[in-house]
This record gives C-alpha cells, sequence and structure tokens, in this order.
C-alpha cells in the first residue's frame, strides 16, 4: 500500500491532538480546562462551534465529572475523549480505576505537569506516574507528530475488542503542548476509515443471554455493581489478562497506521535509538528523547558506543522488548522526570531494574532524577550523565545509584 | 402544575416492576418504596444511574441485580455527571439516526448522602448546563449506607453516629440543608419535593419531572427504620406525619413558580390541622434524648425552624 | 441461595451481572408473616403501593391481591397501611 499523501501544518502539541479528535468522528468530548492542556480544549470548541465536528462537547464543572460523563456516555455506546493534566488527572484519581474496571474505551491526553504544591504549571510526569496502576494504557510521545499519530490510534487500541480497556496518551507540558512543529496530517477521509466506527461487544447479561456490552433499553444490563470478597479478585484477574493482550494489540494497529502514514516509532512499545551495539545507554520518556538523540548522534560521530532507548508504551510494561534492547548495554542511566520520595529512585528506574532482575546479563543501572516543574534538560547534562557511564563502564563500579541533576545545591 | 398524565392504581398494579423484587433493602425501607413509586411514572425507555449508597448496594450485589432496565453506578459523588454522560451520548447517537427510540428518558438516584454533600457540585453543573434528566433525591437524612452518620440533610437534634445524642451535645447541632430551595435557584424547569405516603402526588411528580424538558429534581422523604429507629412497620405513616407537621412539606416549583401540593396545602387553608413537631419527633427514637428536661429545648427549636420555614415557603407559595 | 462461585473466565468482563434479584429469595428474613381477610378487603391496592419488596401483586384475571412469600421480608407496612379496613394481620411464623 502506498503512503497516503498528507498535508503540514504548523501545529503545537495541543493543537495536533485537538485536530487528531476532530478527524476521528469523536462523539462526545467532555473536559475541563487546566493548563497546559487548555488549547486542546479551546480548539476544540472552536471546531464545535463553526460546525466542523458533529461531536457533542460538554463543558463540565470539574475533571472528576469530566472522566465521569466520559465513562458514563462510553457505557452508553459512544466514542469519547477527554483531556486533563496535573491536578486535573489527579482529581479524576478514583474514577480511573472505575473506567478501567468497566472496561470503557475512553481515550484521554494528558499534557504532563507537574503535581502540586507548590503549583507548579510546568512539564513532568509525576502526574501520569502516579496513576500507573490505574489498569490505563499509557503512551508517551516525543514530539508533536507522535501525539497526533497516537490520538488516532488509542482509538483503535481502546476500542479493540480483545482490549477494551481506557487508554492516556502523555505529552510534555510546554515542550510540546505549546511549541508549534511542522505536522504531517493525515487526509480527514483516511483518518475516518483507520479509526472506523466504534465496534460494541457481546455479553452475558441477567436475562441469560448475549447481548451488546452497552445501556440500550432494549437489552438492559447492570453495570458497576457491588463485589464483595466473592467476585473482587475475579475482576481483577480479568483485567489483567486484557493487559496481556495490549502489547500485541497496540503493535498491530502501530504496524497498519505506519503503513498508511509512512511512521513508525519503533514497534510501538519502545523506540530503540541507536541500541544495536552501544556499551552505554539511556532509557527515558517523552520530549526529552528528542535531545538525548542528538548526545546520542555527537557521542557516536566521537567513537563513543552511545544508544538510547525510548519507552514509549508504560503500560503494559514492554517487559521482553526492553531486556532484547537492553540486554548488551553494560552501563544504563535512567532518566526519571518523577520521583518517589523515600523510594530510591524514580518509577522508570525501578521498574527497569526489575525487568533486568531476570535478564541474562546483568547491566550497571543507575538512576538520574531530572526535569522536575519544568527545570530544562539541556544536552550538556545529558552529556554530564554519558560521562558519568562512561565512568562506570571503566571503572565497573557505581558511585551514586540514585541522583538529582539539574538541581540547585 | 403535576403532570396531566392520567392513570389508576390497578394501571400501575398491572405494570412490569422494573424494580424487581429479591433486592435485598431491608424491611420497611423507606428509599426502596419510593423507588418502586417513582418508576412507576415511566413512560417509555429508560437508562438510570444510581450514586453509591444503600439502594445501589441492596440492588446490585454482584452477580445479582434488580434492575429490569439499563443501569449503571460508578462512584459517590458523580450521578449527576453520570446522568449528563449518557443524556449526551442519546444526543449523539440521535444525530447520527443510530437511536431506535424517539426518546429515552434519564433518571438519576441519589440518596442525601451522595446528593446535600459530596455530590453538590456535580448536581449544580449538570443543572446549570440543562442536561434533560430527573434527578431523584431519596432522602433517608443520613449516610445510612454506612452505618447512620450525619448529612447534610440530617435535622436538627436528630442522633445519628457522628451527631450522637450525647451527654453535652444532644444530636445534630446544624439545621438540614435547604435543597430544594438551592435547586429551585438554579433556574431549572421542575423541582418537587414528595413523600412516600402521598404516593399519587409522588408520581405525578415524577412522571412531571420527566417530562420537564431539562433538569428535573424531585425530593422524596423516605424514611428508614435502622437509621430512625421505628418499627419496621411504621415508614409510611412517619412519611405522612412529617407532611402533618409541616417538617417536609410537599410543594413544586415549575420554572420557579413555588406552589403548595394538596396534602400540604390543604394544611395552609386550615392551620388547625397543622400538628405539633412533638408529634413527629416522639415516634422516632433518633429524637427520643430530647424528651428530657436538660434537652427539651431543642425540641422548641426544631418547632421554631419548622414554622419559620413553612412561613417562608407559604410567602413563596402566594398564601400568607 | 447464593451463587456457586464460578472462576474468571467464566464470567463476563466489567463486573456486569448475570443473575436477576428475582432469584434471590429474601422471604426466608421474616419473622412475621401478613395474613389477609378476603372479607375485609376493598382491594384499594394501597398496600402494593407501599410495599417495599413488590411483594404483592394484582392479578388483573382473578380481580384479586395476591402475597408473594417469596420475598415478603414481613415488614408489616401493609397491616399498617390498610385502613380503616384492617384487613391484613401479621402473624408469627
Amino acid at each position: 500500500m502506498a503512503i497516503t499523501k498528507q498535508n503540514l501544518r504548523a501545529l503545537n502539541g495541543d493543537e495536533a491532538v485537538a485536530y487528531a479528535v476532530k478527524q476521528s468522528d469523536v462523539d462526545v468530548v467532555s473536559a475541563y480546562p487546566i493548563t497546559p492542556q487548555t488549547i486542546i480544549v479551546e480548539r476544540f470548541s472552536e471546531y464545535v462551534h463553526n460546525g466542523e465536528v458533529d461531536t457533542e462537547f460538554v463543558c463540565v464543572e470539574s475533571e472528576h465529572s469530566a472522566l465521569s460523563m466520559c465513562l458514563a456516555a462510553s457505557a452508553t455506546g459512544v466514542r469519547v475523549f477527554t483531556a486533563s493534566a496535573s491536578a486535573g488527572l489527579a482529581l479524576m484519581h478514583e474514577i480511573l480505576y472505575v473506567t478501567s474496571g468497566a472496561r470503557a474505551p475512553v481515550v484521554m491526553a494528558i499534557a504532563n505537569r507537574a503535581l502540586s504544591g507548590p503549583i507548579n504549571i510546568h512539564c513532568d510526569h509525576s502526574d501520569s506516574m502516579v496513576e500507573r496502576d490505574a489498569g490505563w494504557i499509557q503512551i508517551y510521545v516525543e514530539n508533536s507528530q507522535e501525539a497526533y499519530d497516537s490520538i488516532i490510534q488509542a482509538f483503535r487500541i481502546a476500542e479493540h475488542n480483545d482490549l477494551l480497556l481506557p487508554t492516556m496518551v502523555m505529552l510534555d507540558a510546554f515542550f510540546l503542548s505549546h511549541t508549534l512543529e511542522s505536522v504531517n496530517v493525515l487526509p480527514d477521509e483516511t483518518v475516518r476509515k483507520f479509526v472506523g466506527t466504534r465496534k460494541i461487544p457481546l455479553i452475558r447479561g441477567h436475562r441469560g443471554k448475549l447481548v451488546p456490552f452497552k445501556l440500550d433499553p432494549e437489552n438492559p444490563i447492570t453495570m458497576g455493581p457491588l463485589d464483595l470478597y466473592d467476585y473482587y479478585f475475579e475482576h481483577k484477574r480479568q483485567q489483567e489478562e486484557a493487559m496481556q493482550r495490549a502489547p500485541r494489540i497496540i503493535k498491530e494497529v502501530h504496524d497498519e497506521y505506519a503503513r498508511i502514514s509512512g511512521r513508525e516509532y519503533g514497534n510501538g512499545l519502545v523506540e530503540p535509538y541507536r541500541l544495536e551495539d552501544a556499551e552505554i545507554a539511556a532509557v527515558c520518556l517523552g520530549s526529552t528523547a528528542g535531545t538525548t538523540k542528538t548526545v546520542v548522534d555527537q557521542l557516536r560521530s566521537k567513537g563513543i558506543k552511545a544508544g538510547l532507548l525510548r519507552l514509549r508504551t508504560y503500560r503494559p510494561y514492554p517487559v521482553k522488548d526492553i531486556i532484547n534492547t537492553l540486554e548488551n548495554v553494560k552501563a544504563i542511566a535512567v532518566m526519571d522526570r518523577s520521583h518517589s520520595f523515600g523510594a530510591h529512585g524514580g518509577p522508570v528506574f525501578h521498574e527497569i531494574r526489575h525487568v533486568l532482575y531476570d535478564a541474562s546479563i546483568h547491566p550497571h543501572v543507575v538512576d538520574y532524577i531530572y526535569g522536575l516543574g519544568g527545570r530544562d534538560m539541556p544536552q550538556s547534562l545529558i552529556h554530564e550523565i554519558y560521562k558519568d557511564l562512561q565512568k562506570i563502564l571503566e571503572t565497573k563500579r557505581v558511585e551514586k545509584p540514585v541522583q538529582f541533576i539539574g538541581v540547585r545545591e | 402544575m403535576a403532570s396531566k398524565w392520567k392513570f389508576t392504581i390497578k394501571d400501575f398494579a398491572e405494570k412490569p416492576e422494573i424494580f424487581m423484587s429479591g433486592h435485598r433493602a431491608c424491611a420497611g425501607c423507606g428509599p426502596a418504596i419510593a423507588y418502586r413509586q417513582v418508576l412507576k411514572a415511566a413512560r417509555g425507555p429508560i437508562i438510570a444511574t444510581n450514586a453509591t449508597g444503600c439502594m445501589e448496594v441492596v440492588s446490585t450485589i454482584y452477580p445479582y441485580t434488580a434492575w429490569g432496565i439499563p443501569w449503571i453506578h460508578t462512584a459517590f459523588e458523580n450521578v449527576a455527571a453520570n446522568a449528563a454522560g449518557i443524556e449526551t451520548a442519546l444526543k449523539a447517537l440521535k444525530k447520527k439516526g443510530q437511536l431506535k427510540y424517539d426518546h429515552v428518558d434519564v433518571i438519576a438516584f441519589a440518596g442525601d448522602g451522595g446528593t446535600y454533600d459530596i455530590g453538590i457540585q456535580a448536581l449544580s453543573g449538570a443543572a446549570e448546563r440543562g442536561h434533560d434528566f430527573l434527578y431523584v433525591l431519596y432522602d433517608n437524612e443520613a449516610y445510612m449506607n454506612t452505618g447512620i452518620q450525619r448529612s447534610g440533610g440530617t435535622p436538627h437534634g436528630a442522633w445519628t453516629t457522628t451527631s450522637p445524642a450525647g451527654r453535652v451535645i444532644p444530636g445534630k447541632v446544624e439545621y438540614k440543608k435547604p435543597i430544594g430551595a438551592i435547586m429551585v435557584a438554579h433556574d431549572i424547569p421542575f423541582v418537587a419535593t414528595a413523600s412516600i405516603a402521598y404516593w399519587l402526588d409522588l408520581v405525578r411528580k415524577a412522571r412531571r419531572g420527566l417530562e420537564a424538558e431539562g433538569p428535573a429534581f424531585l425530593h422524596a422523604l423516605a424514611p428508614c427504620p435502622r437509621g430512625w429507629r421505628y418499627d419496621t412497620s411504621k415508614t409510611v405513616e412517619i412519611a405522612r406525619l412529617a407532611v402533618e407537621t409541616c417538617v417536609f412539606p410537599l410543594w413544586e416549583a415549575v420554572d420557579g413558580e413555588y406552589a403548595l401540593s394538596a396534602p400540604s396545602k390543604v394544611i395552609a387553608l386550615k392551620p388547625e390541622r397543622k400538628k405539633p413537631v412533638k408529634d413527629y419527633l416522639k415516634v422516632q427514637g433518633r429524637f427520643r434524648h430530647l424528651f428530657v428536661p436538660e434537652f427539651e429545648h431543642v425540641i422548641g427549636e426544631i418547632q421554631q425552624i419548622i414554622d419559620r420555614r413553612w412561613k417562608r415557603l407559604l410567602k413563596k407559595c402566594g398564601m400568607t | 441461595m447464593t451463587s456457586e462461585q464460578k472462576g474468571w473466565k467464566e464470567i463476563p468482563i466489567a463486573g456486569v451481572c448475570w443473575r436477576p434479584a428475582t432469584d434471590y429469595l429474601t422471604g426466608d428474613w421474616r419473622t412475621f408473616k401478613p395474613v389477609r381477610d378476603k372479607e375485609k378487603c376493598n382491594k384499594c391496592l394501597k398496600c402494593f403501593v407501599f410495599c417495599p419488596d413488590g411483594a404483592i401483586t394484582w392479578n388483573s384475571e382473578t380481580e384479586d391481591i395476591a402475597f408473594n412469600y417469596d420475598y415478603c421480608k414481613g415488614c408489616g407496612i401493609c397491616a399498617n397501611e390498610c385502613r380503616p379496613q384492617e384487613a391484613i394481620e401479621m402473624v408469627l411464623e
């Protein structure tokens, strides 16, 4: 199949998301503004008020209600979308779990912003990291182009009848959300065909027969009952089972989209960069990967065998792909743009180490907490990290497994 | 004006039960009566949503469900947001020509727990946005499902586990939040109070609420034998006393215009029929601690606030 | 009375309920049972409207009410509200 002809547009990350939603035939959007996601809802409301989309757009009174509305609307059988960040995502916390428990294919964009307090509107991953246990698919994008592509893919991933898990797509606050990029957008018809219409699966209800899994007076079902200790565990086991199917589905959707758009992001789960023969490597998520790729290129030009692993899909955690790509690297620096206080490092560090524990080779793995609250991560600091890795490679010793980088002492 | 819909009690009896028997509410549960009565007003397809609380729990203990209509529960404070989501989805489906019905009624059920306090934000937001749904508040005047803790709807002087009848403080200090007036202030098409004892009035109001185009709010008093401490057989009798003593007057506000309903209108026209609040308090264990010399004055306080609110209501209804 | 416990592979996803409440007979909760004197009953159906459990039904063919003792919890509201007929009595079972 030939790659579709696309249009180049100047869009920032938020606008790219709004544009993707516009093309994806979404029925209901209910959202509450929060910096830096505001442009998504503003741009989308312009589309609605100009009659460019058929979507029912509801400006709700809080993020908790935004996600509640999306969940209930999704349960009624329509395609939904919302967006948030930071405190807004935190406010939705309770409902995140309910949404994944209800197996509602809600798609949400998160403009990664630091959690309060003190209040900070800038980029870090603390808001979405804390939700990694909520049972949602989590995808982190590197640039606005990928934000556009991933939102479109997210509808297909979430609604896949073998999956039925809500999906959140993360883009870095301001670095991506508010920064203008040239983004290739597909024609409306191509996107519409790609996302298709939502196909509701069948489920066994209380009348004993198989009926569509949605709220419909013709075939009533009850959603959201009280589970006592005799069934809750089984329901959660079912959710894990769905998560186990997710890597295959994410890859399939990614590959299908790549054939149409000509763009791939690794294999959809992880994006290795110059890792084939790397001896030292960094692991990170989001826009920092872009900066790090430049640093890697600079090091490579000097003959240093450096590489980078960008994690695109964070949930489900791409265990096999991480082991495969990192197995031969001797010293790894994880870059965490969020922190878990008192936990001996950040979440990405924990999970990388945990996965590599079972690998046949045990590289040195160290952690750098960086960029909290939007603190810039320039190339110079990333170079320092690679210098540290080289030292570890030479001395075969780790002096400090966990460090903060870029903070003033 | 309450609905012009005509029916007889035998019409009701022949309707299939939407809220099935076999639910696990306590014997004598007032809210269960309210649910059965409200659902008798059904005029076509319905989708219902419930806040966490007694009725949600007793009607859906997995894998059993008492609901013969599509029903969803998600959390405690968001039933109005749920209803808004369902209503919006139905609008979207209708626009696309994918809805096989001309109209589907959306009903949000919640207790005083999920309405007065934790749920008021979502309710206010949904009312402001004008979603077309009926919100039914079944008021048993405390957080009953979690074990009888006080809510914004608990009346002054009542015992609850978090406003106990102590040696120093006799029951709840604060007064019952006037949720009905709050909803009228939102300028929505229909707000009404109802009591399960006056079932005809309640059902007509539920129907009127369904017929209203926009948000409708039905505040139904539904006594709880466990929490109010009385014999299970007296639920309806107490719901009647509440109206007869003007503790819970029955009224409706159509587009903000107040009007007293027949059972309360009769008292307004013949004030000698107004029973003293003591008659209502003495049959409930939750007020028993007030009938001692030390705390008797609280009964006086209760009578005062009831009288004050009754007079205010009469004024709003143009019946001073 | 309670369902036999199924495994996670057998039950529907998302916690969707698969048994109607009518499968659960709450009748064995009660201590007292309503008994109706048919002579005194004028079929006003107040008992039907006030029963929390829908355990009183109307049969339009026989034109009579019936107590569904499978679900009646014995609360006594029907007996209390049957006025002035007082046709229902709560009897210890």
